[in-house]
C-alpha cells in the first residue's frame, strides 16, 4: 500500500483536487446546486450525436491504427535490418507534431493544390483535383494513424520481441501453417500488449482536439471539442462541467472493462533475449512483409515529415536558410523573443523532468498493480490512467482556482509545466510497464527470495533487467509526450520560458511567409530533439547485454 | 534466459550481481544530474525579484508582444519590474481572470475585445481609472463609460483577397459583402466558425451590422449555397485555404485589415507591393477594439494606474503597430512606414452595443451553426 501512495498522493493533489474544484464552482457557484445551464445538454439530440461521433471515430481509428501499425510491429521485433534504430526514431516524430504543422504538412501533399493532386490533374489531364480530402472524415482517420501508429509499435513490439520463439516453432513442428501458428499462439500472447496499446489509442482519438477542429473541420465536434467552447468562447462552465464528467466517465468505463479483460488474458511467460528472438529476413515472406512495412513508413510518415522539412529549406523557388537565419533574429526587438537553442532547452529540462517524474510515479503505480489483486486494485488501475482522457482546459482553470494558496501557490510556477506533463505521460509509463511486470514468470521471482535476496535486491537484480526494455518504451513516451504537449503547456507556461510547441504557434498567429517558414523550421528543429532523444533513450538500452 | 553469472548465497551483499547494473545506473545518473542541473537552471531564470521594486503583473492573451526597449522603459520610470502572463487565447485568458477573481493573478489585464466587453465588466473584475490620456484617443473607441476597460489598440477584421489569383483570372476582387454571394465568387471564400474564432465571431457581427438581425442569415444561407468554406480558427483558415499564403485553393478569407502590411513586414525577401489586400468599403468590416483595465483588489493601484498610462502613452503606442499589427488607440502616436504604406482602416466599419453582443451572441452563433454548418 506504501508503493501506492506516492502515485496516490500526486494524483489526489494534481488531480482530483483541481478537478473537484473545478466541478464545485461550475455546479454550485452560490453553494446550492444549481444545475440551470444545462438543460441544453438533454433537451437536444446533438450531444447525444456527439459522444456517438467521439466513441465511433476513435473505434474505426483504433481498428485502422492496430490494421496498419501491426505488421510493423513484427518488423520491429523479429527482424534485423541495416538503419532499424533510425527507422524507428522516425517512427516516433509523428507524436509530438502539433495539429496545425500536421495540416499543414497533409495540406501540402494532399490539399486542392498539393503535390499528389497536381501530379494526378497533370498527368489525366483532369480539371478539378481528384482527391478532396479537405474537412471529411477520412482526413480525421489518417491523421489518426499517423499520429498514433508509433504507440502500437513500441507497446506491442516491445512484448513480442521478447517472446520466446520455441512455442510457434513447436506449433510449425506439430503441423501447423505458419498462419495458423500466428493465430493460435503469437496472438493469444501478444493480445495483453496489443490490448494496452489498443487502449492508449483510443483514448487519444476519444479525446482528439486539434486534429479534430483543423483537418475535420466545424462540422465534426468530439466531446473535448465541445467542452473548449463551452469553455472558452461561451463561458458555460456548467456544461463544460457537465461533459467533463461525461468524457471522465465515459473513459472510466472503457478503461475499468480493458482491466478487467487484460487480468484474464496475461499468461506468464519466461522473457527471451532479443539476440535470439531477432533474425535477419532471410526468406521470400520476411523479406516481403519488411518491404511492405517501409514503404507503408515512407508513405505514411515519411512523406508529409519529409514535405515540413522542405517547406522549412524553400524560400521562393529555390533552396535557402532564410528561415533558421530568422529565427536568431529578433528585428521586432519583442521582449518575447526566444533563440531557438533556448525553446528547445527549455523543452528539453521540461521533458526530462517530466521523464523522471513519470517513471517514479508509473513504475511505483505499475508495480502496485502487478501484486495487487484486490477488487480495489481493478478499480486504481483504470482511476490511474484518467488524466489521460481529461479535458485541458477543464483541469486548465482548475489550477487557476485551486493551487492559489500556500503551500501549493503554484499558478504561474514554472514547475506547473512538467507537473501537467507528468499527469499525462506517467500512464504511459504504466501501460508500458504492467504487460511486462504481470508475464513475469513468479518463479523467478521466487527463486530469488529463496536464494535469500531482499525485496531490493529481487527488484534490482531480477525484475529490473526483465522489465528493462519496458522501462525504456515507457521513458520514450514520456519524453515525446512532454516534448510535444501544446493543450495544457498554453495554460501554463510563462511566456519567457515557452516549449518548442509553443514558439511554433507563436510564429503562426500572424501572416507573412517569413512568419510560415521559421514555424516550418521551428517544426523540424523539434522533429531533431525528438529523433535525438528517441536514439538517446535507445542506446541506454541498447548497452546492455543481456537485454531482454 | 542467460543463466546467471554468479550466485548470490544467502547474507551475501550487493557486489556479486552488480557488474551488469553499474553503467545502467551511472548513466541514469548523468541523465539526473542533467535534469537537475537544468531544472535549477531554469528555476533561477524564473523570477529575478530584486527585493524593495515592486512587480506589476500584466496578464495578456497569445498574440501580446511588446518592444524590450519599451519595457526597459517603464521599468526604468517607474521603478518597478513587469511581469507578464500569457494565458491561452483571448477567451481563455479573460475567463482565467474571471475564475481568480478571489485571489487575483495579476495587477493588469491587457486584451479583453469589445466582443468579450460585457462578459469582464458582468464579472466586475476591474476597477475604473480616469486616465489623463483618455483625452487623446479616439471617442469612438471608448465603449465603457465607467472607464473599467480603456481602449489601447484596434483592428479591423474583413476580408483578405489574393491579388495574383484575381490579376491571373482577370476577375475583380470583391469590392462589398454582396459580392460574395454572386455566382462568379463561388467556392473561393474561406471564413472562420464564430464559434470557436474571435475574427470569425466579428466578421458574423460585421453581417449583422450590415444586413441587420433580419437579413443576415438569409445572406449566410446563400454563402453556404455558394460554397463557402468554414474553417476553425484563423490558423487553418489562412495557413492552410487561403491560395496567398498556402497550398490552399480559396482567394478569399477573413482576416485583419494590418493582414497585407504583415504580409510586406514579415516577407522572405524585401517586397514592393503587399501579395494581399484588404476589402474596406462601407459595412463590410468590424472593428475590434482592445481594451486595457486594472484588476479588482490589486494591491498596487497608484502603481498599475502609472502602467496603463504608460501603455496609453506614445511611446508604448508607437511600438504596437510593428509588434501586434494592430492601430494604436492614441491618435498623436505615428505610424511606422509599413503601416502608413500599406495599411488601411474601414471606411464607416461595423460597430455593435457591446451588451448587445452580450446579450444575443449565444442565439446568433446558434442560429449561425444551424444555417451554415448543419
Amino acid at each position: 500500500m506504501l508503493i501506492a501512495g506516492i502515485p496516490l498522493g500526486f494524483l489526489a493533489v494534481f488531480y482530483f483536487y483541481p478537478l473537484m474544484k473545478i466541478f464545485a464552482l461550475s455546479f454550485m457557484p452560490e453553494g446550492t446546486l444549481s444545475l440551470v445551464d444545462l438543460h441544453g445538454l438533454v433537451s437536444t439530440s446533438y450531444y447525444l450525436k456527439t459522444l456517438w461521433f467521439t466513441t465511433w471515430q476513435a473505434a474505426l481509428s483504433t481498428i485502422l491504427t492496430l490494421v496498419v501499425a501491426l505488421p510493423g510491429a513484427y518488423v520491429f521485433a523479429r527482424l534485423r535490418f541495416p538503419g532499424k534504430t533510425l527507422l524507428q526514431s522516425l517512427t516516433a516524430i509523428p507524436f509530438v507534431l502539433p495539429s496545425v504543422v500536421v495540416a499543414a504538412a497533409f495540406h501540402a501533399l494532399l490539399g486542392p493544390n498539393g503535390v499528389v493532386n497536381t501530379w494526378l490533374m497533370n498527368g489525366f489531364g483532369l480539371e478539378t483535383p481528384p482527391i478532396q480530402l479537405n474537412h471529411t472524415i477520412w482526413f480525421i482517420l489518417m491523421a489518426h494513424v499517423f499520429y498514433n501508429y508509433t504507440v502500437i509499435i513500441r507497446i506491442v513490439g516491445g512484448a513480442w520481441s521478447r517472446m520466446q520463439s520455441s512455442l510457434t516453432e513447436a506449433a510449425n513442428m506439430l503441423g501447423a501453417s505458419p498462419w495458423t501458428a500466428f493465430r493460435k499462439v503469437t496472438l493469444p500472447l501478444l493480445f495483453p500488449s496489443i490490448c494496452a496499446a489498443s487502449l492508449l489509442v483510443f483514448i487519444f482519438c476519444f479525446s482528439s482536439f486539434g486534429v479534430i477542429l483543423i483537418l475535420g473541420g466545424p462540422r465534426y465536434a468530439t466531446i473535448e471539442v465541445e467542452i473548449y467552447r463551452q469553455a472558452v468562447h461561451i463561458f458555460n462552465l456548467p456544461m463544460a462541467a457537465a461533459l467533463s464528467l461525461v468524457q471522465i466517465c465515459f473513459t472510466f468505463l472503457f478503461l475499468w472493462v480493458y482491466t478487467w479483460l487484460q487480468r484474464r488474458t496475461t499468461v506468464a511467460l519466461y522473457p527471451e533475449s532479443r539476440r535470439i528472438t531477432q533474425k535477419r529476413p532471410t526468406t521470400i515472406r520476411d523479406r516481403c512483409i519488411l518491404g511492405a512495412n517501409i514503404t507503408i513508413m515512407a508513405l505514411l510518415l515519411g512523406t508529409p515529415l519529409l514535405a515540413l522539412v522542405i517547406q522549412s529549406f524553400t524560400a521562393g523557388d529555390g533552396f535557402s536558410l532564410v528561415f533558421y537565419r530568422a529565427l536568431l533574429e529578433n528585428p521586432s526587438q519583442s521582449i518575447f523573443f526566444i533563440p531557438p537553442v533556448q525553446a528547445i532547452g527549455y523543452s528539453i529540462g521540461f521533458a526530462l523532468i517530466a521523464l523522471i517524474l513519470s517513471l517514479i510515479i508509473g513504475l511505483l503505480a505499475a508495480t502496485f498493480l502487478s501484486q495487487e489483486k484486490s477488487r480495489a486494485a481493478s478499480l486504481l488501475d483504470p482511476l490511474f490512467m484518467l488524466p489521460l482522457a481529461t479535458s485541458a482546459v477543464t483541469l486548465g482553470f482548475g489550477y487557476i482556482i485551486a493551487l492559489d494558496k500556500p503551500p501549493l501557490n503554484l499558478r504561474t510556477s514554472i514547475l506547473l509545466v512538467p507537473l501537467a506533463h507528468t499527469l499525462v505521460a506517467y500512464p504511459f509509463v504504466v501501460r508500458s510497464v504492467l504487460p511486462a511486470l504481470r508475464s513475469m514468470p513468479k518463479s523467478l521471482r521466487e527463486s530469488a527470495v529463496l536464494l535469500g535476496a531482499s525485496p531490493v535486491q529481487t527488484w534490482i537484480h531480477v525484475v529490473m533487467p526483465i522489465i528493462r526494455r519496458a522501462i525504456i518504451v515507457g521513458a520514450v513516451f514520456a519524453f515525446t509526450i512532454s516534448i510535444g504537449e501544446f493543450g495544457a503547456t498554453v495554460f501554463v507556461a510563462r511566456p519567457q520560458t515557452p516549449t518548442i510547441p509553443l514558439a511554433i504557434y507563436r510564429f503562426l498567429g500572424q501572416p507573412g511567409a517569413l512568419n510560415y517558414g521559421q514555424a516550418m523550421a521551428m517544426s523540424t528543429l523539434l522533429m531533431l530533439v525528438t529523433a535525438a532523444g528517441f536514439l538517446f533513450l535507445e542506446k541506454i538500452r541498447m548497452s546492455h547485454e543481456g537485454e531482454f | 534466459m542467460e543463466a546467471p553469472r554468479e550466485v548470490i548465497l544467502p547474507g551475501d551483499g550487493f557486489f556479486y550481481f552488480s557488474e551488469e547494473v553499474i553503467p545502467m545506473n551511472r548513466r541514469i545518473l548523468t541523465v539526473l544530474i542533467l535534469a537537475v542541473s537544468l531544472s535549477s537552471l531554469t528555476g533561477c531564470s524564473r523570477e529575478n525579484t530584486t527585493p524593495g521594486i515592486e512587480t506589476i503583473t500584466v496578464m495578456t492573451h497569445d498574440s501580446f508582444s511588446i518592444s524590450e526597449g519599451v519595457v526597459a522603459d517603464i521599468e526604468k520610470d517607474l521603478g518597478i519590474k513587469i511581469r507578464f502572463l500569457k494565458s491561452g487565447d483571448a477567451g481563455a485568458a479573460l475567463n482565467q481572470a474571471i475564475l481568480s477573481r478571489a485571489n487575483p493573478l495579476a495587477d493588469i489585464f491587457y486584451g479583453v475585445d469589445n466582443t468579450f466587453m460585457s462578459r469582464a465588466l458582468e464579472a466586475d473584475i476591474f476597477v475604473a481609472y480616469e486616465s489623463p490620456l483618455l483625452s487623446s484617443i479616439d471617442d469612438s473607441l471608448k465603449l465603457d463609460r465607467a472607464n473599467r476597460l480603456l481602449p489601447v489598440d484596434y483592428s479591423d477584421v474583413c476580408l483578405n483577397y489574393d491579388k495574383a489569383w484575381f490579376r491571373e483570372k482577370a476577375t475583380s476582387p470583391p469590392a462589398r459583402l454582396e459580392d460574395l454571394i454572386r455566382p462568379e465568387y463561388k467556392g473561393l471564400t474561406v471564413v472562420e466558425n464564430p464559434a470557436t474564432s474571435s475574427p470569425g465571431l466579428a466578421f458574423l457581427l460585421a453581417t449583422i451590422g450590415h444586413f441587420g438581425q433580419e437579413g443576415y442569415l438569409e445572406f449566410w444561407k446563400q454563402l453556404r449555397q455558394n460554397d463557402v468554406l468554414v474553417t476553425d480558427g484563423w490558423e487553418d483558415a489562412y495557413w492552410g485555404q487561403f491560395s496567398a499564403a498556402s497550398k490552399g485553393n480559396r482567394p478569399i478569407v477573413v482576416s485583419y485589415a494590418s493582414s497585407p502590411p504583415a504580409e510586406v513586414h514579415f516577407s522572405e525577401k524585401p517586397l514592393d507591393d503587399a501579395p494581399t489586400a484588404a476589402v474596406l468599403g462601407p459595412g463590410t468590416a468590424f472593428r475590434q477594439i482592445e481594451f486595457v483595465g486594472i484588476i479588482k483588489g490589486t494591491a498596487n493601484v497608484e502603481l498599475a494606474r502609472k502602467v496603463v498610462d504608460f501603455m496609453l502613452g506614445r511611446k508604448f503606442q508607437e511600438d504596437i503597430p510593428l509588434q501586434m499589427f494592430v492601430f494604436p488607440a492614441n491618435t498623436s502616436a505615428q505610424l511606422p512606414p509599413v503601416f502608413e504604406r500599406y495599411a488601411r482602416l474601414a471606411e464607416e466599419p461595423v460597430l455593435i452595443d457591446p451588451e448587445l453582443i452580450a446579450k444575443r451572441r449565444s442565439a446568433w452563433i446558434d442560429s449561425w451553426t444551424e444555417a451554415v454548418l448543419r
